[in-house]
């Protein structure tokens, strides 16, 4: 009993950090340079502000304690730097050669032992401390114990697109993850365990965590527990093929009644509109149905993203994207245009079935 | 066998047809024509495999570009390391180490002279072989040419399903080849130190080139085998139905991620301990005293190689390794940066108190220990595992280890050449065109490299042909570029001086730097057989007992 209370407390001491600014004021102006290109305020598609990309401004434990570790020790290096570049420069510039030596030799030395002792402690004891430190975040980062109310992920990576598929909720989408916002003082994790269908990904959204790898036959696990809301970007970090470059990642961190209207509206199944018949017939004569699925239809392909729910999503192809009726159709007639090498293949569809079939589309909401 | 050679070429070095001079270079088994001849072929490599980060460079300039398409770009990157590491960087080191080792330890040649020139040829023909893929690649299946998978080809990326066509067989083929090579030159170099030294150069009073080389070679045969093993089995799943690495069977991608970073950390090390062997002559040379803790430094340098044996899953801990292991190779990492830190304070007590000269040589060693020193710095960052959960496989990474291998390693090698080229040519390179390599290359340097990390930091991976124009890389990249068209022009002037002084050089005479080491006694350069007389030794500085026999070294030792 008491035992299970104490694993309790030490999870809320794990979720409940609370993340104001990590760093303070003369850090934030020594660092300036590292953010000062971020766009502030990049905005997405449809207009909500984007996060951006920024290791050392996090939204979530994990990539707190990184950062915060981080700036340990980023300063115990800044200040062996200082020491040695300050040795290596004052002993160029006092012992450089004059005119005046030329021809004499300076004293030979050969070494001291008590020196050689001493750059040899130091270090040693350095070392100590970081590794000490480091173990610290490590065990609370890799170790965090999962709650029971934990929203569960489970992320499939494949050449070059996401599948999010939530076990618990039943829910299958791709590219764009929901996850609710973790209040600290009633923290809702999330946390995912990475797949991969083909060759190794990476899930990286540097804002909330640390990259972890997405292994075939090697199942791995990650948490993340925001604590914003609003759009975190990130990409995957691996490289898995060709077109690795356009893997990207878009996680919407949802408050707690945006979260529970996005699961709702994508438990249902998939809406069917009589006047989409004849796009929907296109879409089933042809391959595309081999490869997507559309829920409550025969067409249940899984090589390539759920489009049960298309029109949830603010982009298409792995974000490369934006999701409008005339990116869908240059996407679907031409993929190599927006994405070059992608897995998905021109089915060379006639004017008319194109337009048809990207109706269709418009209609999977 | 050594008076064959001496009859042959010492007469007949003048009025000789092409033909014959080029047969000769062809079959010659002498340490120093071998030398040369790797000198020379990795110098090429360096050019075309710069010229491939220029490829990337111009690609990366602003997002959304266009220069080459994705599969151009993937090919550049992969070559860009396969050829930077194993066929400029390796020869060029075994290179420098055939011609030097035996004329520091007064020896007339590498212990076995065929072996030596056997390895050449594999290490070259390696090398070909790579670059036939741009031709042969292809194969029956039209897959592409040139291997595009990275330079450690990650399984099951190299696995037939995800790599067809020939091109990754010719990158596996390229690797064993010039593997073998390196692992017959590692034996030739460890049985030269060992049995040929000449008398009186005991163990404790070898030029600490040698004993750097030694232990160099010792990790060589340690670090290629490995990779040689992984090599093979990725050729038993590609063709013979084999599943180490086929994960669609069952077979392990951290398989291979273990096999070839058990190579590829101390690989690193094979890197640079030679260099800090350059660095370990030149800094005394131009200092005016004898290195400082020549003990500490040999131990310093064993102690690097054994614990760098222990370090390579930290280029792993993104894969969901479990805590225990996370905190093991963060450990033996950060252990590593200790004696890394000596040898680092032990090249700063050697400039202390003495006259710095600050001939072009000098230069470059100076620009070493101040890069060597931010590059050992990011490397504690990124020892420390949830940091590099952040930094791995983004540009962070490649500005550390171009900092290490351009910054660290190049330097260093600019600074063996403006040191030996005139014992190999008898030409002094031009100190002028020197110094605007020096300064040209550094600026470059710095202007990539130093602002690489940022982008990094900033969330940009590593090997992505294109980016979004809102993350905001833009401005970072473009600068990046410019840096790196700076440094090529450094390298056209360096490749400019190298010719130029072979033809209009000072003569060098046999000890241009006035320094200590056994190779400075003889002409330059060497005749065939390098010593006339074998000679004897009785300090680690014979040329300044020579010089100065009043107070020779040999007193205190």
């Amino acid at each position: 009993m008491t035992r299970k209370s104490e694993v309790k407390n030490g999870k809320k001491e794990i979720f409940g950090r609370r993340t104001k600014s990590v760093l303070s004021r003369g850090w934030q102006i020594v660092l300036l340079p590292f953010w000062s290109t971020t766009p502030l305020c990049a905005v997405g598609p449809d207009g909500t502000p984007n996060n951006g990309t920024n290791i050392f401004s996090p939204a979530s434990t994990p990539a707190k304690s990184i950062a915060d570790l981080s700036i340990f020790v980023l300063v115990i290096t800044g200040i062996i730097f200082v020491v040695v570049f300050a040795l290596l420069f004052y002993s160029v510039v006092k012992f450089r050669g004059r005119a005046i030596d030329a021809g004499s030799e300076p004293a030979q030395v050969y070494g001291s032992t008590q020196i050689e002792l001493a750059w040899t402690i130091i270090p040693t004891l350095i070392v100590v401390v970081l590794f000490l430190a480091t173990a610290r975040v490590i065990h609370a980062v890799q170790d965090a114990p999962e709650p029971s109310d934990a929203v569960e992920v489970t992320v499939i990576g494949h050449q070059y697109w996401w599948e999010f598929r939530y076990p618990k909720l039943g829910i299958v989408t791709a590219n764009e993850l929901h996850i609710p916002v973790s209040n600290p003082s009633h923290p809702t994790p999330t946390f995912v365990q990475l797949l991969s269908a083909d060759t190794d990904h990476s899930f990286w959204v540097p804002e909330l965590a640390g990259k972890t790898d997405l292994i075939p036959n090697h199942p791995n696990r990650m948490w993340v527990d925001p604590q914003r809301t609003g759009v975190f970007l990130g990409q995957c970090a691996q490289y898995c093929g060709t077109q690795h470059a356009k893997m990207l990642l878009r996680i919407s961190v949802d408050g707690p009644e945006e979260f529970a209207s996005w699961v709702c509206a994508q438990q249902k199944p998939g809406f069917q509109d009589a006047g989409a018949v004849a796009g929907r017939r296109v879409f089933e004569r042809n391959a595309c149905m081999n490869c997507h699925a559309v829920g409550g239809t025969s067409a249940d392909g899984r090589f390539g993203p759920d489009l049960t729910h298309l029109m949830s999503r603010t982009t298409i192809a792995a974000g490369a994207a934006e999701n409008t009726r005339d990116n869908l159709r240059l996407w679907i007639q031409n993929p190599s245009a927006i994405k070059p090498s992608s897995l998905m293949p021109s089915m060379k569809l006639s004017d008319t079935d194109l337009d048809a079939v990207v109706s269709y589309m418009e209609t999977l909401h | 066998m050594s008076s064959n050679v001496i009859t042959v070429s010492v007469g007949q070095t003048d009025a000789k047809p092409w033909v014959d001079e080029l047969h000769q270079w062809l079959t010659t088994v002498d340490h120093k024509r071998l030398g040369i001849l790797y000198v020379v072929s990795a110098l090429m490599f360096l050019l075309i495999g710069g010229v491939e980060a220029l490829v990337i460079r111009v690609q990366l300039m602003h997002s959304h570009n266009n220069f080459v398409s994705p599969e151009v770009f993937n090919r550049m990157f992969t070559m860009h390391g396969t050829t930077m590491i194993f066929f400029v960087a390796m020869p060029v080191l075994f290179g420098l180490a055939n011609y030097l080792i035996p004329l520091m330890i007064g020896a007339r040649d590498m212990a076995f002279p065929r072996l030596n020139a056997f390895s050449f040829w594999l290490s070259f023909f390696g090398a070909l072989l790579l670059y036939f893929s741009f031709l042969g690649g292809s194969g029956l299946y039209g897959a592409g040419n040139a291997p595009d998978v990275g330079w450690w080809s990650y399984a099951p990326l190299g696995a037939r399903a995800f790599s067809p066509g020939h091109s990754s067989d010719y990158w596996t083929l390229s690797l064993l080849v010039s593997g073998f090579g390196s692992i017959g030159t590692a034996i030739n170099i460890i049985a030269t130190i060992l049995c040929l030294r000449c008398p009186g150069m005991k163990l404790n009073r070898m030029p600490l080139f040698a004993w750097l080389n030694l232990v160099m070679a010792g990790m060589v045969l340690i670090a290629i085998t490995p990779l040689s093993a992984a090599q093979i089995m990725l050729l038993i799943d590609r063709y013979l139905g084999g599943h180490f690495f086929d994960t669609q069977a069952g077979g392990s991608a951290v398989l291979w991620m273990h096999f070839f970073w058990i190579f590829g950390h101390p690989e690193v090390y094979v890197l640079i301990i030679p260099c800090f062997a350059f660095m370990s002559e030149i800094i005394p040379v131009f200092s005016r005293k004898p290195i400082f803790g020549y003990p500490v430094m040999v131990a310093a340098t064993v102690c690097i190689a054994f614990v760098s044996m222990s370090v390579w899953a930290h280029h792993m801990f993104t894969i969901g390794m479990n805590s225990y292991a996370n905190s093991f190779f963060t450990l033996t990492t950060m252990a590593v940066g200790v004696p890394t830190g000596i040898k680092i304070f032990n090249w700063i007590g050697t400039m202390w108190g003495g006259r710095i000269q600050f001939k072009t040589p000098m230069l470059f060693s100076i620009g070493f220990l101040f890069q060597f020193l931010i590059a050992g710095l990011t490397g504690i960052m990124m020892a420390a595992s949830p940091f590099d959960w952040q930094l791995s496989l983004s540009y962070f990474v490649v500005a550390h280890f171009h900092y290490v291998i351009v910054g660290g390693i190049l330097f260093a090698l600019f600074a063996a050449f403006y040191y030996w080229y005139p014992k190999m040519t008898g030409r002094m390179l031009s100190e002028g065109l020197g110094k605007w390599h020096f300064w040209l290359f550094l600026i470059g340097f710095h202007l990539t490299f130093d602002v690489m990390h940022v982008p990094g930091i900033l969330g940009m991976p590593r090997r992505i042909y294109t980016y979004e124009p809102s993350r905001g890389w833009d401005t970072l990249n473009f600068i990046i570029s410019v840096g790196a068209f700076i440094q090529a022009l450094a390298i056209l002037v360096f490749v400019a001086n190298l010719i130029v002084s072979y033809f209009k050089g000072d003569k060098a005479g046999n000890d241009p730097w006035d320094a200590w080491t056994l190779e400075w006694s003889i002409s330059s350069p060497p005749a065939p057989y390098n010593f006339a007389m074998v000679p004897t030794v009785a300090s680690r500085r014979p040329l300044w007992d020579e010089k100065h026999p009043e107070d020779p070294d040999s007193r205190y030792e």
